[in-house]
């Protein structure tokens, strides 16, 4: 069993187990979105005092934090307990592409060349986490909503401002790809 | 402890995440690169389920645990707000390779860097605040 759990679950299996997710929190009398947990932190940081969007009671939303705390945890248990070391199998064409980019075939999850401690204190890796996430973060708000909330929840509602969101997602993800990426790197 | 099923729900949310290799920035590139299927099928496969849950939800008027019922908020309607927030979401997603989620299970894979993304993030959302009315929606 655990040695089944161990290697990468196929698609199907962790679509289903997304979907589980999804259920359980509307039964828990909540709704799956991820990133609320950015406006929340802001929030809990004091924010209200500066724009009305952090100026709520964001101790009702306490769940999505633990939420979120569990999914560290998981992170964790999945990297000591649940892994068996091999780095992620992504398909010849992609490791010829990121090559042609300098971007070395998977030896992990993430790629050294951005994540790795050298990166993160050069200024274009430094840049790169900061920026990437400066978007994330502000494109989320201003969209309402991420992948959970939008790709899964909205979808799921079948909600057109949703399938609006989710092909922007994927114009902004095109561009970063075959435009920014080759410029970057 | 009310608040553990939160925590256990979300341990699965982490788990699910890093064994289909979603928080991956390599799979997030593959897939803007159309090169494998295995992440159109794991939102593929939880949307279609997705969909006919809901569905049954609201035609059983299926409650939750305390026993309210299951309200979906719709959205609401717009294009520009989404098209344009989507697009600058999408842009950091493709860069830092990760959605919201993923950058807090990445944490818990020991891989530090993405506390600078993570910061990054909450900036972001700080900033949308700051110049929201200045924005068309």
């Amino acid at each position: 069993m655990l040695e089944f759990l161990s290697q990468p679950w196929p698609w199907y299996v962790s679509g289903i187990v997304i979907a589980l997710v999804m259920v359980l929190l509307l039964f828990f009398g909540k709704s799956f979105g991820f990133s609320s947990n950015l406006r929340v932190i802001c929030a809990a940081c004091g924010a209200g005092k500066y724009a009305s969007l952090f100026d709520f009671d964001w101790r009702a939303q306490t769940w999505n934090l633990l939420f979120l705390v569990g999914a560290i945890i998981g992170g964790f248990i999945s990297s000591e307990f649940l892994s068996d070391g091999e780095a992620v199998r992504i398909s010849q064409a992609t490791i010829q592409d990121l090559r042609q980019l300098g971007i070395a075939a998977p030896k992990g999850l993430q790629p050294e060349e951005i994540f790795t401690l050298e990166s993160v204190l050069s200024v274009r890796g430094f840049l790169i986490l900061l920026l990437g996430g400066f978007m994330i973060g502000f494109g989320s708000r201003y969209a309402g909503g991420c992948t959970s909330g939008h790709a899964i929840s909205g979808l799921s509602n079948l909600q057109l401002p949703s399938l609006i969101a989710v092909v922007g997602f994927f114009i902004g993800g095109l561009i970063t790809t075959w435009l920014l990426l080759p410029l970057i790197f | 402890m009310k608040g553990i099923k939160f925590i256990l729900t979300g341990i699965l949310f982490g788990i699910v995440m890093s064994k289909s290799e979603a928080i991956s920035w390599f799979r997030i590139q593959e897939m803007f690169r159309f090169q494998s299927f295995h992440m159109y099928g794991i939102i593929g496969t939880a949307v279609v389920l997705g969909v006919i849950i809901t569905y049954l939800i609201k035609k059983y008027k299926l409650r939750d645990y305390q026993g309210n019922p299951i309200v979906f908020a719709p959205k609401e309607k717009s294009v520009s707000r989404y098209l344009f927030g989507g697009i600058i979401f999408g842009l950091g997603w493709a860069l830092a390779g990760a959605c919201p989620g993923p950058l807090f299970v990445n944490l818990g894979h020991g891989y530090w860097a993405f506390l600078l993304v993570i910061f990054g993030a909450v900036a972001g959302t700080f900033t949308y605040g700051l110049i929201k009315e200045k924005l068309p929606h």
